[in-house]
């Protein structure tokens, strides 16, 4: 049940520099040391085999020739797989839409929760509850955002938008017809801007008002003690929102699912949506699996940066 | 108390007196910052009220344009009850939010007491090593878990989605705790053990009570988590052990455009969970950034 053991057969270089600082401490009692095994036990052997079973399994289907709707074809493949996936055109496109989902709604939410964050710091009438007006869009599930921005506010003819645009003289615009992808990154933004404001809000308690105080002394405007003070003090909660909100929007799905179901044509689906299409729908497991495992390693490049970050925290 | 009161009251005409354009202009600021403040909020929180609104209009009513000058009625919520089985999809919906929840701080608080209290030379890689657990994205291991449920009958049970959500949450939870065990002094713990407590009664009667409000909001955040989550729910359940997530899924398709009843069961699914994180929004950065924001 060794963490030290477990690591290297473990798939996840993230971890391999931990066990190198580890080496360096010898703290530790003989008598902790075995209740410790037997109280973790439960929780690391379990997480274990729900990280390597399913894991060597992806790897190993990925491998094989393995089409749920033609069972006599079987059969070791090789890379044949990953050959098929590579030179699929959806792959590329499916990469191609990963990519803006995730840098469109990276740049929204976090430049908006930044500000956000500051203009929520400030002292004004009822500040608690626009605090929480503004993060609860966290709290509701995926479905029902994309379902409620799907129908409510984006439809063409009865949306509030389309009556907001006709209001003002302006063409209404059939969001998921002419602008899926767009549309898409909307919801998703809206649903991870409180997240954003949330733990930047929380980053801003610990700003040492003192330093603002001073600053202003000694004339510096708002504008500069945004970018000096501030930003600067923000920069690694930042980074942390940074890094969790890419790993979950590299998989976004349940929002693909109920407003476009990838299209149209191949217009909306990412990396997560193509592989539910080969494995749920094609029910090509062989093909689906080559794809997961393209996903793991584009999320562990991430969790590198991540997990370094919070081992550096967990130091202090 | 009564003489800091009449300091402050004493000392409090003086400042406007000395500093009255400042203070005029502070207050101006203060009012436009409100006022900006509020609007955002508010646009932010938009789609969250007009759903609301909706769910007691008719369904004429919600397609028409919009209004805020209507009737309410509550015969979306009485329909969404009787026709369309809403408790059986919020029953699923709790049983499997809770259930996992119970299970994995169950299985957490074990790993978390050791790891605060009885720390080793591993326990730091241990650590990191569950939070990499984490970074694993679901989707990369849809195929094999699918077929592993498929072959064991766990396809559209709640059984099933327990398994998955106690241990999508577990690294979470675990770690969530030992932040905050990690806070409670040792002294009390030590006092403890001189008066004769054994490891389980330290637990039971020591660490439990005092670190109670850490293990509620971390409890509270798996909850909200599990509960919303919309991966797993679509993938693996069909019809018996659908949660709410996918219930209302599936009023995406064309012939189910019922605004009127989608905000109705929507305001009814996210209600509990909204208010569970207006309650724990504070504690809840810690176990979203795995305390590297606190």
């Amino acid at each position: 049940m060794s963490a030290g053991r477990v690591i290297p057969a473990g798939f996840f270089p993230a971890t391999f520099m931990v066990t190198d600082m580890n080496k360096t401490r010898t703290s530790g009692r003989t008598i902790g040391g075995l209740r410790t095994l037997s109280l973790q036990a439960p929780a690391v052997s379990l997480l274990f085999l729900w990280m390597i079973v399913p894991l060597a399994m992806t790897v190993w289907f990925s491998l094989q020739r393995y089409n749920l709707l033609m069972p006599g074809m079987t059969g070791f493949a090789g890379l044949e797989n990953y050959e098929y996936l590579f030179t699929d055109p959806a792959l590329w496109s499916a990469m191609g839409t990963t990519l803006l989902m995730v840098g469109w709604v990276l740049v929204i939410t976090v430049v908006g929760g930044t500000l956000l964050a500051v203009l929520f710091q400030q002292d004004f009438m009822g500040r608690g509850i626009a605090r929480v007006l503004a993060i609860s869009p966290f709290f509701v599930m995926p479905t029902v955002s994309a379902l409620v921005w799907k129908n409510m506010m984006m439809h063409p003819a009865n949306g509030v938008l389309s009556w907001v645009a006709e209001s003002l003289g302006l063409p209404a615009v059939d969001w998921f017809s002419s602008l899926p992808l767009t549309s898409v990154i909307i919801i998703v933004a809206w649903q991870w801007l409180p997240f954003a404001l949330l733990i930047l809000l929380t980053a801003m308690q610990s700003l040492d008002e003192d330093q603002v105080e001073a600053a202003r002394m000694d004339g510096a405007g708002p504008i500069a003690i945004f970018f000096f003070i501030t930003l600067p003090h923000l920069k690694r909660a930042i980074s942390v929102v940074i890094m969790i909100e890419m790993i979950f929007l590299l998989t976004i799905f349940a929002e693909i699912f109920v407003t476009t179901s990838g299209g149209p044509g191949l217009a909306t689906t990412n990396l997560a949506y193509l592989i539910y299409i080969r494995a749920l729908l094609d029910f090509d497991v062989g093909m689906a699996s080559a794809g997961g495992v393209v996903a793991i390693i584009l999320a562990n490049i991430v969790a590198i940066f991540l997990v370094r970050m919070v081992a550096k925290n967990l130091e202090s | 108390m009564t003489t800091a009161k009449n300091q402050t009251v004493a000392r409090a005409p003086a400042a406007p007196t000395t500093r009255s354009p400042l203070t005029s202009a502070l207050l101006n600021r203060r009012l436009w910052l409100g006022v900006l403040g509020w609007t955002l909020a508010l646009v932010i929180f938009f789609p969250i009220f007009w759903m609301i609104v909706t769910g007691f209009k008719t369904e004429a009513e919600a397609i028409a344009d919009p209004s805020l000058i209507f009737s309410p009625t509550l015969e979306n919520y009485a329909e969404v009850q009787s026709r369309a089985g809403y408790a059986k999809f919020a029953l699923n919906s709790v049983v499997v939010a809770f259930g996992s929840t119970l299970l994995a701080l169950l299985i957490a608080i074990p790993a978390a007491y050791s790891m605060a209290f009885l720390p080793t030379k591993r326990t730091k890689g241990t650590l990191l090593w569950m939070l990499s657990t984490k970074m694993l994205p679901p989707v990369g291991v849809l195929v094999p878990i699918y077929l592993l449920f498929r072959d064991t009958g766990l396809l559209d049970t709640r059984t099933g989605l327990v398994i998955v959500y106690t241990l999508m949450n577990l690294p979470i939870v675990v770690w969530m705790l030992y932040t905050f065990f990690k806070d409670m002094p040792k002294d009390i713990l030590e006092a403890g053990r001189m008066d004769g407590a054994g490891t389980l009664q330290e637990v039971i009667y020591l660490l439990l009570p005092l670190t109670l409000p850490g293990i509620a909001s971390t409890g509270l955040l798996a909850v909200i988590l599990s509960w919303n989550e919309a991966f797993w729910s679509l993938n693996l359940t069909s019809s018996q052990a659908a949660p709410l997530t996918a219930y209302i899924a599936s009023f995406s398709s064309p012939e189910g455009l019922f605004w009127a009843k989608l905000s109705a069961a929507s305001t009814m699914a996210i209600a509990p969970i909204l208010i569970f994180g207006w309650l724990t929004q504070k504690q809840m950065v810690r176990g979203l950034t795995f305390g590297a924001v606190k």
